[in-house]
């Protein structure tokens, strides 16, 4: 089996309160923000590496494979080697500048490279947590019209890998769907809980850490001499005009902290007589 | 004359309150719209869409469509859009999962997770969140079709305005996929709670509950008897205190209630991305120096095991007095 994983470099996420705003409201500024893999895609990764292999072992099952593929900056390509770390078994990195792709780019020159590699599984993160946009998923999945599965938190794939049963987590529960391959998924938080992921050579007692894998030093070291084959975007013969554009960027409106109560006494006559909330 | 196709969404045939922020939206772009209707046995929620001045409510009523699957969804709701300048929807997980497969089938331009619409200049001009709500963009979409969805937090749930719009019906179109694509099943979540999004007093709790036990005796006394619907911090999500439908923040549920209280939480921002526009925050933690005290309007810095029950009491107390 192969499985294709899109992976994003993105501004640290947890200090994105940091950005800054160019001048006129040109641009959003990111400088000084250590950039990482979306935390989604790592996920992505996580997931595939489980669908591909013996848990325990961590022996890959004999013929299946992990591709990473990337669109940004030729700086990126330190991104795919960190997923080729994770044990990817190879990246393709396709330069484009953040600001001249949207999500119905990416999801178009996808398609393409979805045609010329042609995996069994395209597992992508729910959303790249710059742009919080959360379509890459679907619009592929229609663009190649493979069925699909957003947000999932569990996938279990049959033993003739035909099928896979995916786990939605959606608004007031967990929708399960079946898929037959080739096909795309997205995936949540928690599918990288111990349990989440289920083939057919992982012993079923077999229980993962939590969270995406650490990368051991000679995981590292073997990562250095995987290829990575880089591109310019245009080379997939894609249409480049964006079906959107942005007029400007604005910092929110701050938000001041308040005062500190000293009991719970003072903050209930708080919220009764100033905030009225009670 | 350009119009807007407002896209309901239904479970179980019932209409879901989502759907009226998404009609709040349409309202607000202060162009005319239309409502479609996609489900089976929709009969009672196409009747209760009547009422909001729509121009026609849209029906397609079939078996196929008794559970959301995209993939079966999309090629009816892209062929009903046929002629309409702007699909929208609210961003919920169906929106979320139904607005952007529209938009590639009508090669349609998307603005997702809109926080607001600007229909001054012409043009639509939408207000999006980005990096966890610390930047916010205006932005356009450039094809003739728009494809929005509304985030529910910032497009107030719309009130009926009175009428009956007339109803149409609209051919379930073939899904190629649906072979491909099998629902399997639902594990629905009940709970007698108000909706998160749709709340006006939020409790949410952390990490520091520290057990699934401990949402049920420390936080839910409270979260009742404020008549208040329960969030949490992804921290407590991923522990399995909660269901994760209940997760507060950027990846999580967006939240705008007159009031939230955060007991032991503290304040990431991508917990902050999901309730910073609630109208007053409450923050109950033990540590001085966590983030959530620089944005709440009222800080207790107290042990949560101490002040919650207490809390609970005079709130009790305070409702017994009416
Ligand atoms: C991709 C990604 C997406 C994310 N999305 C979300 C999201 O949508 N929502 C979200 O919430 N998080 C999200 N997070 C996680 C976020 O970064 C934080 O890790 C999380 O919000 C922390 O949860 P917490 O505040 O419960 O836990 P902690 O950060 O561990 O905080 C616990 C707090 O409880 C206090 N405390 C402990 N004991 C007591 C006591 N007895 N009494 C009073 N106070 C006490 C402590 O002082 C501390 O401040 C995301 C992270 C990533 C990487
Ligand atoms: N520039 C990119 N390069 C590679 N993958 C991407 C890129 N942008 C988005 N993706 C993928 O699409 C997913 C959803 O992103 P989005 O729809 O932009 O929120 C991400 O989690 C990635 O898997």
């Amino acid at each position: 089996m192969k499985i294709l994983v899109p992976l994003k470099r993105t501004a640290d996420p947890d200090n994105a309160n940091k950005i800054k705003i160019g001048a006129g409201g040109a641009k959003i500024e990111t400088t000084g923000l250590e950039p990482k893999a979306n935390p989604f895609d790592e996920y992505a990764v996580e997931a595939s590496l489980r669908l591909l292999e013996n848990g325990p072992t961590k022996a890959r099952i004999a013929g299946d494979k992990l591709t990473i593929v990337s669109f940004g900056p030729k700086e990126a390509a330190t991104n795919i080697r960190q997923a080729l770390a994770m044990g990817g078994d190879d990246g393709l990195l396709f330069h484009a500048d953040d600001e001249s792709l949207d999500g119905d780019l990416v999801a178009r020159a996808l398609a393409k490279v979805v045609e010329q590699q042609k995996p069994d599984l395209v597992v992508l993160g729910k959303q790249a947590v710059d742009g919080d946009s959360n379509q890459v998923g679907q619009v592929l999945a229609e663009l190649l019209q493979w069925p699909s599965a957003t947000f999932a938190m569990s996938i279990e794939l049959s033993a003739d890998k035909k099928t896979v049963v995916v786990g939605r987590e959606v608004d007031g529960g967990v929708i399960k769907l079946k898929l037959t391959l080739p096909a795309v998924i997205t995936v949540d938080l928690r599918i990288v809980s111990s349990k989440s992921v289920v083939n057919h050579v992982t012993p079923a007692t077999f229980a993962y850490p939590e969270g995406a894998r650490f990368t051991p030093l000679p995981m590292i070291i073997k990562a250095k001499t995987k290829p990575i084959v880089e591109a310019p975007i245009a080379s997939l013969g894609v249409d480049l005009a964006l079906k959107s554009k942005y007029v400007s960027f604005a910092l929110p409106p701050a938000r001041k902290g308040g005062v500190k109560v000293k009991d719970v006494a003072e903050l209930v006559q708080k919220l009764r007589t100033e905030a009225k909330v009670l | 004359m350009s119009k807007i196709l407002v896209v309901a969404e239904v479970s179980a045939g019932k209409l879901k309150k989502t759907t009226h922020s998404a009609i709040s939206f349409a309202r607000m772009a202060g162009m005319p719209f239309d409502v479609l209707v996609v489900g089976h046995g929709v009969g009672a929620a196409v009747e209760e869409l009547r009422a909001f001045g729509a121009g026609a409510v849209k029906v397609a009523d079939d078996a196929r469509f008794a559970h959301y699957v995209g993939e079966v969804f999309a090629p009816t709701v892209s062929a009903a859009a046929s002629g309409y300048a702007v699909v929208a929807v609210t961003a919920s997980s169906f929106g979320k999962d139904l607005a952007p497969r529209v938009a590639a089938r009508l090669g349609a331009g998307f603005a997702s997770d809109i926080a607001g619409v600007d229909a001054s200049g012409g043009a639509l001009s939408y207000k999006r969140p980005m990096y966890a709500g610390n930047a916010v963009a205006s932005m356009q979409v450039t094809t003739s079709t728009q494809v929005v969805s509304a985030r529910q937090s910032e497009f107030a749930a719309a009130a009926p305005s009175g009428g009956a719009s007339p109803v149409e019906a609209v051919a379930a179109v073939d899904a190629p996929l649906a072979g491909r694509v099998e629902f399997v099943s639902f594990d629905e979540v009940k709970s007698a709670r108000p909706e998160l999004a749709e709340a006006k007093v939020v409790v949410s709790g952390g990490r520091s509950l520290k057990s699934a036990e401990g949402f049920k005796t420390v936080l839910e006394p409270l979260v009742d008897v404020m008549g208040a619907a329960m969030g949490a911090s992804r921290a407590a999500v991923d522990a399995g205190y909660v269901p994760n439908d209940l997760q507060v923040g950027q990846t999580g549920k967006v939240v705008a209630p007159k009031l939230y209280i955060a007991v032991g939480i503290s304040g990431a921002i991508q917990h902050i991305a999901g309730m910073k526009n609630s109208k007053v925050i409450v923050a109950i933690n033990k540590d001085p120096e966590a983030p959530i005290f620089q944005l709440a309007d009222y800080g207790l810095v107290a042990d949560l095991y101490k002040a919650v029950p207490e809390l609970t009491e005079a709130v009790k107390k305070i409702r017994a007095e009416g």
